[in-house]
């Protein structure tokens, strides 16, 4: 356990806190997105959205729009059947006949410029009838509306997503193990809990735009887009058009900001419409911020209904716990994020009878996606509140009942995965935050009644986190590596860098397998789908793990291939071959060695005459030994690596105005070994700030008809720079994953889960009150205050 | 509803038909002359007309700082400032922040200290910071927090970017003493 000031790699490269590698070009300027790209002859696109978040849609004229000069091209539903889709393939390109949310796509314009298409929008009358719409998880659950009407005929991954019959459920996925209702009748404690939370955005700084150009003559689509996964994008485009995977090129540019947001499919096959519609000028389409929380996906709001049994002395006997997920009007990427509660749903916890139902469920909302550590932030929320309640019930300090009740070498997941040494340690996690917060054990209530005078209470309050990627069983990765006639290393890969530090890290580890200077090595930073190899999707905090195998994979083909050549020219075998510093050399006498750079294209002797060839090597890995999970049980083997973590957070809260100070946070992960500490470290810090914003900021507000009502920075706010905490120490546990490159797992996504956990168990320390709803903003906290000092009804 | 929304705070800049004017300013140290729209934005000045790409948009109406430049030594949201207010104006942009083939102190702490991730938000953020240091070259904790907070950033948790300013006013002091 190392806190990140103290960290010392034991590599040359790997580990060391090398600067990002495109970070010159964007303190420049020069860094190039999708939003600032221009080509000949580009139009702009405008996409009008329904005001309704139910209605029918009785006819739409788009005359006057058409006959706009300066207008290319109009479409309205009626013109496109087309769907979207992958998992749950619920969704059109645009609305037609009816509207499911509030902000769907309606209708949209080409124009010569965004003025023009603009008028041509307010020229386009629709005729709707709107309907009374499903505002809620209960009114979804008793089915007198059907969002889909079609919900027994939709076309879904089988065996994977389970509809339900005529329901607005779009997938129940279970778990279950042993018996749960036996272990609660053996239990010395029941206690039942509902936890919930709401949607909110994920908020890149960029928003989701796009360039499409889809030629009228063929059934090519050339894309450029703020998207995450250019390979996933190709697949969805080509399903959604009918073509092939090979008539769809994507080029993705700087991206400005994702979060599992821009993956998959978004505007762009609107784009293409308008595009094809406009003779096959490329359309841009930049959503504004209003359109961006309007009509781009969000994170579901969720509801958790959890009955946890618990001896005396505090083992967990069963969990039994049903996930509600708000999905909104549709669920295509929605039931994945369910899925994940299914086997991930009761924590880092050895747990020996659990029942989880996990419910993605429609509502007439602006629908959901994945969201940083996707499913896993909201499940925490409810299995970790539950976790410090069950310990103030039984009057246990709450950090001696999560070490009861860890997973350990030995333990078996409610899957059925076997934990071993390899498998990273929660324990060593909690340990490393309890140390650097200074725990003492929980305040009692004379000293809260005391501070409580004061108008300002402390508290600390901790949570575990876990998450393994979520993922086909099938994923794969690859990466291509070629040495240019200098000896630098220039490689590619599918992935996209959108901030999270592919590229570098990438880098580094060709760097620490080839023993060549950092600076030689570049990873090319724009990723198009006809040049780069294969990934599947940038998402998951899949990529250092997946993308570190393969690097290692293609830089120890290539250093075989050099020692084949060194071993002709140097007159030995290569197995008497060592390399450094971009040299092979003769392990008993160094003096006898050939440089990479007189190899690279080929090494010519003395005489002239040549051989080898261009050094060039592939490496592709695929996730090894998942399987799908049984339908009735949710046993399988869904994680390729679990990254263990643990947060502790030290707050002030002003008990007249509910304002939460936060003073310190402490998170440690079990990433098996740091690839980079810098960008680890800017890892955690941004994780636990996006973290916060879930605990005490974020939340989509709908009136009664389901409109959002703050779709602006003005009220769905981010934090600010004012919103960090006084001081964030992130703590690497480097237990190495014996398959992972270097020992190393995943940590994208995990500084951000069960910050909001932590932050409400350190208020129930602050206050003596137990928090159920997100966010914990001023006003609930108040009035929350309020009520349970009976201030308030 | 969707009809009356104004996505044109959020657009390449519309012609208005106006009459076009004539605006003439410093920008990153040279002076231009142009004839714009008298409606158009600073911002879309920059990117349009002058084909300045690093200033970036991501709201439109003054909340997010991504457009921030400084103009007559004061940090301003582009989006928000007519072109035409610029007149004879003193601009920079983050295209005018380094020197002459060398980046500038505050650049290469930015660099340092990792306070950067997606990078769409830095611009701004290095005007705002820039502007800051002019004004005082020795912030406290809480005054760089108060100047920033206008400028968004939802990667870095703005701890990086906090320790990148903090160590730019430390190094330009020193240089300033020697």
């Amino acid at each position: 356990m190392t806190r990140h000031s103290d960290y010392k790699s034991k590599y040359k490269h790997v580990g060391q806190p090398y600067s990002r590698k495109d970070a010159r070009k964007k303190v420049t300027g020069q860094a190039r997105y999708a939003f600032d790209l221009e080509l000949p002859g580009m139009l702009h696109g405008k996409i009008m959205l329904s005001p309704h978040a139910r209605a029918k849609i009785r006819s739409i004229d788009a005359s006057a729009a058409r006959a706009l000069p300066g207008v290319k091209a109009v479409i309205t539903g009626e013109d496109t059947d087309l769907k979207v889709g992958l998992y749950m393939q619920d969704k059109k390109v645009m609305a037609r006949g009816e509207t499911r949310y509030q902000g769907e796509a309606v209708a949209a314009v080409a124009a010569i410029d965004e003025k023009i298409a603009e008028q041509a929008l307010a020229l386009i009358k629709v005729d709707y009838e709107p309907l009374q719409p499903v505002t809620s998880l209960d009114q979804a659950l008793e089915a007198k509306i059907l969002v889909h009407e079609d919900i027994n005929d939709i076309p879904h991954l089988e065996g994977i997503f389970f509809p339900q019959p005529d329901s607005n459920i779009a997938s129940l996925n279970k778990n279950r193990k042993g018996d749960v209702e036996q272990a609660f009748a053996e239990s010395d404690l029941v206690l039942e809990n509902e936890f919930s939370l709401p949607a909110v955005g994920h908020v890149p700084m960029e928003t989701h735009v796009t360039i499409v150009q889809a030629d009228p003559y063929s059934n090519h689509i050339k894309i450029w887009s703020s998207a995450q996964s250019p390979f996933a994008l190709r697949q969805m485009m080509a399903w959604s058009f009918g073509i092939k995977d090979a008539d769809v090129e994507v080029y993705i540019p700087y991206v400005g900001g994702a979060f599992g947001g821009k993956a998959g499919i978004h505007l762009e096959p609107l784009a293409a419409l308008l595009s094809k519609a406009a003779g096959g000028a490329p359309v841009k389409i930049r959503p504004s911020r209003e359109q961006e929380f309007n009509q781009l996906p969000t994170r579901a709001g969720m509801r958790g209904r959890i009955k946890t049994g618990v001896t005396k002395e505090g083992k967990i006997k069963a969990i039994k716990v049903v996930y509600d997920w708000d999905s909104g009007a549709y669920a295509d990427y929605g039931v994945n994020v369910g899925k994940t509660a299914v086997y991930s749903g009761v924590g880092p916890y050895e747990v020996e009878n659990s029942y989880i139902d996990s419910r993605t469920i429609y509502t007439n909302k602006v629908f959901s996606t994945a969201y940083r550590g996707f499913g896993h932030l909201e499940t925490h929320w409810t299995i970790e509140r539950q976790m410090d309640i069950i310990s103030q019930k039984l009057g246990i300090d709450p950090v001696e009942l999560r070490l009861k009740n860890l997973l350990v070498p030995g333990s078996r997941t409610i899957s059925g995965e076997l934990i071993t040494e390899s498998s990273g340690s929660p324990t060593d996690c909690l340990n490393a935050v309890v140390k650097e917060i200074g725990w003492t054990g929980r305040k009692t209530d004379q000293e809260r009644a005391k501070e409580w005078k004061t108008g300002k209470v402390r508290g600390k309050g901790f949570a575990m986190l876990q998450k393994a990627p979520a993922m086909p069983t099938n994923t794969a990765s690859s990466v291509i590596v070629q040495m240019v006639g200098d000896g630098h290393v220039k490689i590619m890969i599918g992935a996209i860098d959108f901030g999270q530090g592919a590229n570098t890290i990438i880098a580094q580890i060709a760097a620490e397998e080839l023993d060549l200077p950092i600076e030689m090595i570049e990873v090319v930073d724009e990723v198009n789908t006809n040049n780069n190899p294969y990934d599947w999707n940038t998402v998951a905090s899949k990529f250092t793990f997946m993308g570190g195998n393969a690097i290692v994979m293609a830089c120890r083909d290539l250093m075989k291939q050099m020692k084949e050549i060194a071993a002709q020219i140097l007159r030995t075998i290569p197995e008497n071959l060592r390399h450094g510093e971009g040299y092979i050399y003769h392990v008993h006498n160094p003096e006898r060695r050939v440089s990479y750079k007189s190899m690279a294209l080929g090494y010519a002797y003395p005489d002239g005459m040549g051989i080898g060839g261009p050094l060039i090597a592939h490496g592709s890995s695929i996730a090894d030994g998942l399987t799908n999970m049984h339908p009735e049980t949710g046993h399988g083997h869904p994680a390729l690596d679990w990254t263990y973590g643990a947060h502790a957070v030290d707050l002030e809260v002003d008990v007249e105005t509910g304002e939460i100070t936060v003073l310190k946070v402490a998170s440690a992960f079990d990433i098996g070994q740091v690839i980079n500490e810098k960008l680890t470290y800017g890892q955690v810090t941004g994780g636990v700030v996006q973290g916060l914003g879930s605990a005490v900021l974020e939340a989509y507000k709908f009136n009664d008809a389901n409109v959002l009502m703050n779709p602006s920075f003005t009220d769905n706010k981010i934090p600010t720079m004012k919103d960090m905490p006084l001081e964030i120490v992130p703590i690497y546990i480097e237990n190495p994953q014996h398959d992972g490159p270097y020992g190393a797992r995943g940590v994208g996504e995990h500084p951000m889960i069960s910050i909001p956990s932590a932050v409400g168990n350190a208020l129930y320390d602050a206050l003596g009150i137990n928090f159920h709803k997100l966010p914990l903003s001023p006003e609930n906290v108040a009035l929350e205050i309020l009520k349970q000092t009976g201030k308030i009804a | 509803m969707a009809e009356t929304k104004d996505f044109s705070r959020f657009a390449e800049h519309p012609a208005s038909k106006q009459a076009p004017v004539d605006l003439c300013l410093t920008v990153n140290g040279q002076e231009v002359c142009y004839s714009i729209d008298p409606t158009m934005s600073l911002l879309h000045f920059l990117r349009d007309k002058m084909k300045l790409f690093g200033t970036k948009e991501a709201c439109g109406e003054g909340e997010c700082g991504a457009c921030t430049v400084i103009m007559n030594g004061e940090a301003v949201t582009s989006c928000l400032i007519l072109a035409v207010e610029a007149e004879g104006a003193n601009v920079l942009t983050v295209e005018g922040l380094a020197g002459k083939n060398k980046l500038s102190i505050l650049q290469e702490e930015f660099i340092a200290n990792d306070a950067l991730q997606c990078g769409f938000c830095t611009p701004g953020l290095l005007m705002s910071a820039r502007a800051l240091l002019d004004h005082n070259p020795q912030p406290s904790d809480e005054e760089i927090q108060e100047a920033l907070a206008g400028n968004l950033c939802r990667c870095t948790g703005y701890v990086p970017i906090l320790a990148a300013v903090k160590a730019a006013a430390e190094r330009e002091r020193a240089e300033l003493k020697s």
